[in-house]
């Protein structure tokens, strides 16, 4: 069944046990996201550190499983990881989500993030799983010394 | 379970759209018809048998398909002051939808082409509306109150989902009051004649926005007590694009017009115009013609039936789903728990799972077609301190067994997220 596809057990996991939940010190910008259809939310942290490493991605919000999970796996992406790689994984995942479920995804990219591909196929959920990662491009953006 | 009267089986052969499936082979369970509602056959033949055999303009054709156009559209307005109890048909006024007829009162009001004292407004009056308003009952009022300067009050809303009427809201100040005659949400039924004895008592006028109540249960205008009442098509088995605004005659002859255009004015020189008589008066322009006659056929269907029988059916639903629902520990009612003042229409939130992910996987797994968000009464959510709910609306051609369908699959989405 659709639904089925759509609500991997990645998914739920990340729902029911998110990772780097609630904001933390240091970090060098915050910025807070709305869905205004449903009413999502989420404020977002980042700190980067020497050679653009990204150092942590802190995060508080409510909404959706998709969302919830979405921003869960964001934060174990991107932390550790580079602006630059990390930026590659949020187009790749963008592209992902914005394909109508035709396009075929990059596991050696996405990493658990392909767990998402069944939400590309419900227009009206895309939004839920991109606001995590819309914050986080703004975040690193604004971080830029 | 249902009366012998009441044939709930036959009255789903009358919509075609009963007889599909949904992909995979899923049945349509649709509780949604607070949102919209679906169509019998016989408003989609009248409405395609006027446009194969009938059409032509109304009011300003000179020719045989004018005269039949315009003998439908009026003979609608015919059927519609009929079946809400209008003491005249042209004290019933065809706009787009309910929120056009909020609109049309609001924009009576503080309007400098109108000096009739019931519909002057400035600073230091006030408007009178409630928490558990839909936002086509909020918005005008508050776009009203920017203009003129006016107040804007409300009534707030008690923890099981009754209007606060503890406190005097409505004061000497009060012009007019505008509140839902049952909520979309809550579904709870307000007190409309207390609340008309106090706006009347204070000086005010007073507004209901009947879209949840017209199409449920049996209506009279008249008795009701209000000076206006709004309510829409598409959500009383007819179309969409037609809303009907009744008001007393006096009140709509003393009310300035709101848009302007063809068909609303008796006479139109460079600088000036002198405006036809209500209805026509608040009809500019050529109207949803083919809506209007489907509107018309919409509340012969639901006469043919007897709104008495559509109340009693969703009453029994109501009462099924309010204790069927409790089966499930953690689910909590936004809403009335009894029957006592409360239409067909139960919000609830699941502790702990988003109303998204709960209509996502009713839809998806169970094909029960449910509402979930904030069902444009986004204050109404504010004040229970919840972001959404998931809601249940019923109507005349719903089943115990659909009822049964969503809580099983409530049951399933417990699951998921356990
Ligand atoms: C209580 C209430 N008022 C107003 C409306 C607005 O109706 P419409 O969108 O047809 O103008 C609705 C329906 O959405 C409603 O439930």
């Amino acid at each position: 069944m659709i639904g089925e596809s759509m609500y991997q057990e990645l998914i739920l996991e990340h729902y029911k046990h998110p990772q780097g939940r609630g904001l933390r010190e240091p970090y060098d910008a915050e910025v807070h996201h709305v869905n205004p259809t449903c009413g999502d939310e989420i404020t977002l942290r980042v700190k980067v550190g020497d050679a653009g490493k990204i150092l942590d991605v802190s995060y508080d919000g409510q909404g959706c499983s998709i969302s919830q999970a979405a921003a869960s796996v964001l934060h174990e992406l991107a932390t550790g990881s580079t602006v630059e790689e990390s930026l590659s994984v949020v187009d790749e995942f963008t592209r992902l989500m914005q394909g109508r479920g035709q396009v075929e995804a990059d596991e050696e990219v996405l990493g658990d993030a392909v767990a998402f591909a069944g939400v590309a196929k419900f227009p009206a959920r895309v939004k839920c799983a991109l606001l995590s990662w819309m914050a986080y491009k703004d975040a690193v953006v604004r971080s830029a010394p | 379970m249902t009366s012998t009267s009441f044939d709930v089986e036959k009255i789903r052969k009358d919509f075609p759209i009963f007889s599909r499936e949904l992909p995979d082979g899923r049945p349509l369970v649709y509780l949604d018809s607070g949102n919209s509602s679906q169509k019998p056959e016989l408003v989609i033949e009248t409405m395609r048998e006027h446009l194969a055999l009938h059409y032509s303009n109304v009011g300003r054709a000179m020719h045989v398909l004018g005269a039949e156009s315009t003998e439908a559209y009026e003979g609608a307005r015919d059927k519609i002051a009929g079946f809400v109890g209008a003491p005249s048909r042209d004290e019933v006024i065809f706009t787009k939808n309910a929120s056009e007829a909020l609109n049309l009162v609001a924009y009576a009001f503080g309007n400098p082409i109108n000096t009739d004292p019931r519909f002057t407004l400035g600073p230091g009056d006030e408007i009178v509306i409630s928490e558990m308003e839909h936002h086509s009952n909020i918005v005008p009022w508050q776009l009203l109150s920017q203009r003129t300067g006016a107040t804007l009050k409300w009534f707030g809303v008690t923890d099981d989902g009754r209007l606060d009427l503890s406190a005097d809201v409505i004061t000497e100040r009060t012009k007019i009051v505008s509140v839902a005659h049952q909520s979309n949400v809550l579904g709870t039924v307000n007190p409309v004649a207390e609340l008309a004895r106090r706006a009347h008592e204070a000086g005010a006028l007073i507004m209901l926005d009947a879209s949840q109540s017209v199409p449920h249960h049996p209506v009279n205008v008249a008795e009701l007590g209000a000076d206006f009442v709004a309510f829409t098509g598409h959500k009383m088995v007819g179309p969409s694009g037609i809303g009907v605004l009744w008001g007393r005659t006096e009140l709509l002859d003393a009310m300035p017009p709101f848009l302007g255009g063809g068909e609303m004015i008796e006479a139109v020189w460079m600088d000036h115009s002198t405006y036809a008589p209500v209805p026509h008066k608040f009809e500019a322009g050529t109207p949803p013609i083919v809506e209007a006659i489907g509107l018309g056929a919409a509340v012969d269907y639901l006469t043919g039936i007897g709104m008495d029988a559509v109340e009693a059916h969703e009453r029994e639903l109501t009462a099924y789903a309010l204790e069927a629902l409790r089966d499930l520990p953690s689910l909590r009612i936004i809403g009335p728990e009894t029957l006592e003042g409360r239409g067909g229409t139960v919000a609830f939130t699941l502790e702990g799972i988003h109303p998204h992910d709960v209509g996502q996987i009713l839809d998806d797994q169970f094909g029960v077609a449910v509402r979930v968000g904030h069902h444009c009464a986004r204050p109404l959510h504010l004040r229970f301190g919840i972001p959404a709910t998931t809601r249940a609306s019923f109507y005349l051609y719903n089943t115990t067994g659909e009822i049964d369908a969503l809580v099983r699959g409530l049951h399933h989405v417990q699951k998921v997220f356990a």
